[in-house]
């Protein structure tokens, strides 16, 4: 009584596909990793954003610490401290990271920096290996700490039954917190919460819209754009227009380059209010003295290349991305690097595209 | 005087507007240019694993137009050609199936519309009001009419095996972002579509195959799905362990909190529209939703609870999907403090934020459904409080 659709999955198929590893060991690869294996490997893959011992850069995921603290006011939630299964880590760490390389730690890999990650917690000693034979015997501290679901017992029969409608409670309604306050709302350039509607009376003269009118009335063109935005897109046309000109750089590869880009955009920003991030911010970056960009502590190797004279023009940018390890030995920048020349070259026209 | 918008010949009324095809595929008038998604930064490090909210401010009825419906990725929105798709079902089945996009449809094909609402949605008020607009409180969230194929469908074209308790379902982009499901859900009303509103879904809704689990949280609905697993138990990967679980006051944490839950927002007036026409005539619109079924009835209150009234629901209450409410007042140009409760077909009624801290404290992180106080001033201008 089937449709008939559909072919048959090859074992092939399934195993690149299914990679799935549960908390009872279904799913695990054979193989193994131990703790200073795990240490370099997440030195070198996962530590720009974690931290070298998985204490978590900037607002990226801690991994490590945080016992006893499910009940504070602002509990750590690690590996260690909250995660109820192993399997999660392994799991997550082979199939997902690192962050925009998903898929390039290998089996081995995956079992070196689970192991690194329970030694980082207290879990294990520093010369623990992590195997297949061994994975289930480790419980993580929180293993009983989840219960499913109870809101039907402890929720739902409370917030049954019908609701007071007439003198539901006692006096005026007394203000106790204020988002005003906090301040953190976005905001549009009048000061308003972002994307408030217009104001379909006074305030349309803010935004163009009384000019609009009193052109209308002069029988003159109708649909003026707001002032502001015209020259906004004239401006983005000449720097374009100056760029082009001068680097003889092509959309299309220009274009390609953004694409490249996602690739460093988890740590490095560029564009119209770009700031530091775990990386530094990469506006006006090309042919500029390197090591130069205000506020971000750079590693001890990038300012010792930087005052050796070192600037980020084609040659000394092709050099570092193709193998920023060989280029730079100790740099922060934990990035496997760009092997394909063509990928370089796109970047550093899509990264010649942004002025200081 | 008179106004001469009348008296005068306007441009518009004497010459052409725009030809047939000046946009082959349409874009909203510019006059909407304020209509979008919209972020905030500081909530998370990078971009491509971030969250934006719909402006249910600034919409009406109840669809949401996918262009402006709330995103989230965790390693970006993927472009993947319906050429390049395929969908694998394999684990405890007794054919382990391959599907291509033309595969799939081919399938019977059902219609159903539904609310997505990401689990954390208005998580960011657990401690006290903290974002000034709807957009931004409870702006996770969005309703589509698909169209697609049955999970159910296609897991029986596989033939699942009696050991199999559980599918586990994951995506073709970087995180995959695998959640476990139980069989008794996949077999109800989940469905794999592949239209949206009418049209192909959109990029950043999982083009060209996406996963819809009506009433339950947004993270469940997988995008660009490429694989059902059916297992004898949850995975527990990372997203429902590490996240999308519940830390209760005693340190333990729920698990498997999958249904969301009665809620309701008041969207106009809000502190993205404040009232500028005075007092007089007054149109208080919103939205009620319930992942436990259709919204019976919303109540509004002007006076911070005291007292309180049914409004209308315009429109169908379709289970699961969102509702339309209006309620029709003179405004006297008095202060108001403004709250709507939803109740579903269950009988839940929309609790407090209050009632909901006293029983989980204030790391939940997911699932606030607590009612959303306005304080609606004078001069018509809206601010988020919190009231005792």
């Amino acid at each position: 009584e089937t449709l008939g659709l559909g072919r048959a999955a090859l074992p092939e198929e399934i195993a690149a596909w299914d990679v799935s590893v549960l908390p009872d060991g279904q799913g695990l690869k054979p193989g193994s990793g131990d703790v200073l294996t795990g240490e370099e490997v997440f030195a070198d893959k996962c530590a720009s954003c974690h931290g070298e011992f998985a204490e978590g850069l900037d607002s990226w995921p801690v991994l490590a610490g945080g016992e006893g603290s499910l009940t504070d006011p602002r509990p750590v939630k690690t590996i260690g401290s909250y995660w109820p299964h192993l399997s999660t880590v392994w799991d997550y760490v082979h199939r997902s990271m690192p962050f925009g390389s998903a898929q390039t730690v290998s089996v081995d890999e995956t079992y070196a920096i689970t192991a690194f990650l329970l030694y980082s917690n207290g879990l294990v000693d520093e010369d623990f290996v992590l195997t297949n034979e061994n994975f289930t015997e480790i419980v993580l501290p929180n293993n009983d700490g989840f219960y499913p679901d109870d809101r039907p017992e402890t929720e739902y029969v409370l917030f049954k039954g019908e609701p007071c409608m007439t003198g539901c409670a006692e006096g005026v309604p007394k203000i106790t917190k204020r988002a005003v306050d906090l301040n953190v709302t976005p905001e549009d350039p009048d000061g308003r919460p972002a994307g408030s509607l217009p104001d379909l009376r006074a305030a349309v003269a803010t935004e163009g819209g009384a000019e609009v009118v009193a052109v209308a009335a002069e029988g003159e063109a109708v649909v003026e754009e707001p002032a502001a935005e015209p020259e906004a897109v004239a401006e983005e046309a000449v720097v374009e227009e100056a760029v082009v000109e001068e680097a003889g750089a092509d959309p299309e590869l220009i274009a390609a380059g953004e694409k490249v880009f996602k690739k460093c955009a988890a740590c490095h920003k560029v564009g119209d209010g770009a700031k530091n991030a775990t990386g530094p911010v990469l506006n006006g970056m090309i042919d500029r003295a390197a090591g130069t960009v205000d506020g971000f502590k750079y590693s001890k190797p990038l300012a010792e290349m930087a005052a050796g004279g070192l600037v980020w023009d084609a040659a000394s940018l092709h050099a570092f991305l193709e193998n920023p390890k060989a280029f730079m030995k100790g740099t922060k920048m934990t990035f496997a690097g760009l092997k394909k020349p063509e990928e370089r070259d796109a970047i550093i026209a899509y990264l010649a595209t942004f002025a200081e | 005087g008179p106004d001469p918008l009348i008296t005068e010949v306007q441009d518009w009324a004497s010459s052409f507007g725009d030809a047939v095809d000046a946009a082959p595929y349409g874009m909203p008038i510019r006059f909407e240019s304020h209509v979008t998604r919209r972020n905030v930064e500081w909530l998370t490090e990078s971009p491509v694993s971030s969250i934006n909210f719909t402006p249910i401010h600034a919409l009406e009825g109840t669809i949401t137009p996918q262009g402006c419906a709330f995103e989230r990725h965790h390693s970006g929105a993927i472009e993947l050609s319906k050429q390049d798709y395929r969908l694998m079902i394999n684990g405890l089945v007794d054919r382990p199936l391959v599907f291509t996009y033309e595969d799939l449809t081919r399938f019977p094909r059902h219609v159903t519309t539904a609310f997505c609402e990401c689990a954390a949605n208005g998580g960011m008020e657990w401690g006290g009001a903290q974002l000034e607009g709807c957009q931004y409180t409870q702006g996770m969230i969005h309703n589509m009419e698909y169209t697609g194929v049955m999970l159910r469908d296609l897991l029986a074209e596989a033939g699942v095996q009696t050991e199999g308790k559980w599918v586990y379902v994951e995506g073709a982009d970087a995180s995959s972002n695998g959640r476990s499901i139980p069989m008794e859900k996949a077999l109800d009303d989940v469905m794999v579509a592949f239209f949206a509103n009418g049209e192909a879904l959109r990029k950043e809704h999982g083009y060209p195959v996406r996963l819809v689990v009506p009433g339950w949280e947004g993270n469940m609905w997988v995008k660009w799905l490429r694989r059902i697993g059916v297992y004898d138990r949850a995975v527990e990967s990372r997203e429902e362990t590490s996240k999308y679980t519940d830390l209760m006051p005693d340190g333990r944490a729920r698990k498997w909190t999958w249904v969301m839950d009665a809620k309701s927002v008041i969207t106009s007036p809000s502190p993205q529209v404040p009232i500028r026409h005075g007092k007089g005539p007054l149109v208080i619109s919103g939205l009620a939703w319930s992942g436990n079924g259709a919204i019976n009835r919303v109540d509004v209150s002007l006076d911070g609870g005291r007292n309180w009234q049914t409004a209308r629901i315009s429109g169908d209450a379709k289970k699961k999907a969102l509702t339309r409410f209006h309620l029709d007042i003179d405004w006297d140009g008095s202060e108001l403090f403004l709250q709507s409760r939803a109740v579903d077909e269950t009988g839940y009624v929309q609790p407090t934020k209050q009632a909901l801290r006293e029983i989980r404290g204030l790391n939940n992180v997911y699932h606030n459904n607590g009612i959303q106080t306005w304080w609606v001033k004078a001069d018509g201008e809206v601010e988020n409080v919190e009231i005792a």
